[in-house]
């Protein structure tokens, strides 16, 4: 699998996909289901991520952009789609 | 179903249920002292309450509580800007800006809604808030209410709260940045001098809540702001009158003159009912008492060292500084609940945290220290926890 350490994102890389890959990465350390994660993966409805694990992804997805990501979103977030959306429109 | 959601609440009540006493509002029968009392009829020496100052039971403040009952009636039937302000909340009032040498002070009926309502207010659409992520409950309703953006930052890192005021740009200048004194639940202390450097360099402002900090640290007991020599930096203050004040309420005071105005602008305190005088009035002699017996501060750090130190020298896994609030960490929830059950059992009452209340995923048995607990009741609550490691029902830090 590809890696997408901070100096792997640039601007030519940034956008959604990169995005998408990312959290796809990130998001196997919390596979307990084993599922296979893809856009459409719920965090909380098919993850079974908990608010803390929640919360520990935002962080680390902030660290690695350089963004911070307001919690008044996060209601709207339920999918990695979703999420990956988001960090792109805090990017663009 | 509209249900749904309370399903796994419902089924920890019933797995509650099945033992005797329920950590989770257990009843106290009698009130025997500021330390003790009766819960579901058990003798108990009262290690989770707030009662930083041992000042609930003070002569004093009784009977001034008792002679405002008899002259102001039991409640105000009112809110503030209604019917509901009296004398007695203005002198309070007057008494609290005084004790913090401010021009501006507001007297909520409750802890909750002084740090709820500023919290929703201060900031609103258009403007940030940055709150550490380990902020109690009050403050989270609040910025939610507030239609500001809000960001949080990782718990009591200024290195954290510089990054995101460095990408907030120009917003930084709209931003409120928020920390607690002491953190309720762990009891640490907030790095203050840090976040007032930080909130200086990128012209934030700055709300402090001092629910366990004021009366318990500071020179003149005003708190971990105070203690840290920042009190200039810092734009509001909010904290509550339940804890070392010994009754109920909450406070808001400032250096800005507007926080008069803001007074009018905060729901919380328009469209509830004041606080009863009675109340109010015994607030006022605890505040008294606050100023003139600076020993009951010195007491209570006493106590809190000989806990601290008696619980980490079983090896229990205590926090990384002695605080009033002293949290034994647990990993597991059947042993933490085994505990607390092995605890009253024993005749010590503490409170039992469990996620998502707890700043982790951790179990907490949170221990409050009075100035008024006797250092034979601390020996009787070491003496306790030495006997939950006997029965393996903790473990310590080493083998954790």
């Amino acid at each position: 699998m590809a890696t997408f350490g901070k100096k792997a994102v640039n601007d030519n890389e940034s956008g959604y996909q990169t995005y998408l890959a990312f959290l796809c990465e990130l998001l196997q350390k919390h596979n307990r289901r084993q599922v296979a994660i893809s856009e459409s993966t719920g965090l909380v409805t098919d993850l079974g991520l908990s608010s803390l694990e929640v919360m520990e992804l935002i962080e680390q997805t902030e660290d690695h952009f350089d963004i911070s990501i307001p919690l008044n979103i996060l209601p709207d977030v339920n999918t990695v789609s979703d999420l990956a959306q988001k960090i792109q429109q805090l990017r663009d | 179903m509209l249900f749904d959601k309370f399903q796994a609440m419902a089924d920890f009540q019933t797995e509650l249920s099945r033992r005797d006493v329920k950590p989770f509002g257990a009843i106290t029968d009698k009130v025997i002292s500021a330390t003790e009392g009766v819960v579901q009829g058990r003798r108990v020496i009262l290690a989770g309450t707030n009662n930083y100052l041992g000042l609930s039971y003070d002569p004093r403040c009784i009977e001034a509580s008792q002679a405002a009952a008899a002259h102001w009636g039991t409640g105000t039937t009112g809110s503030r800007l209604a019917n509901g302000s009296f004398a007695e909340h203005v002198a309070l009032e007057t008494e609290m800006a005084d004790f913090y040498g401010v021009g501006q002070a507001i007297v909520f009926s409750t802890g909750y809604a002084a740090t709820m309502g500023m919290c929703a207010t201060v900031a609103g659409p258009d403007d940030v808030i940055l709150l550490d992520a380990d902020s109690h409950s009050s403050i989270y309703s609040g910025v939610k209410l507030s239609g500001a953006e809000i960001i949080r930052y990782r718990h009591s890192s200024p290195d954290d709260l510089a990054k995101r005021l460095r990408r907030l740009g120009d917003r930084a200048g709209r931003t409120l940045v928020i920390a607690e004194g002491i953190y309720s639940m762990l009891g640490d202390v907030a790095p203050l001098q840090e976040i007032a450097a930080i909130k200086r360099e990128y012209g934030a402002y700055l709300l402090v809540d001092e629910a366990h900090s004021m009366g318990v640290l500071g020179e003149t007991g005003r708190g971990a702001a105070q203690a840290a020599g920042i009190e200039d930096d810092v734009d509001f203050i909010v904290g509550t009158f339940s804890k070392s004040l010994g009754a109920v309420g909450g406070f808001a005071i400032s250096r800005h003159a507007i926080l008069d105005t803001i007074r009018y602008c905060i729901r919380a305190y328009i469209f509830t009912a004041s606080s009863s005088p009675s109340v109010v009035a015994s607030v006022r002699q605890a505040l008294r008492i606050v100023r003139e017996e600076p020993e009951r501060r010195e007491r209570l750090w006493d106590n809190a060292a000989r806990l601290y130190h008696g619980l980490r020298e079983l090896g229990l896994p205590v926090g990384p500084a002695v605080s009033p609030v002293v949290a034994v960490e647990f990993t597991d929830r059947e042993q933490a609940i085994a505990a607390w059950y092995q605890l009253f059992k024993s005749g010590v009452y503490v409170n039992l945290v469990v996620p998502p209340a707890s700043p982790s995923t951790n179990f907490l048995l949170r221990n409050s220290m009075s100035a008024a607990h006797t250092p034979q009741q601390i020996d009787r609550i070491i003496t306790a926890y030495r006997a939950l490691l006997d029965a393996g029902l903790a473990t310590p830090r080493n083998a954790a």
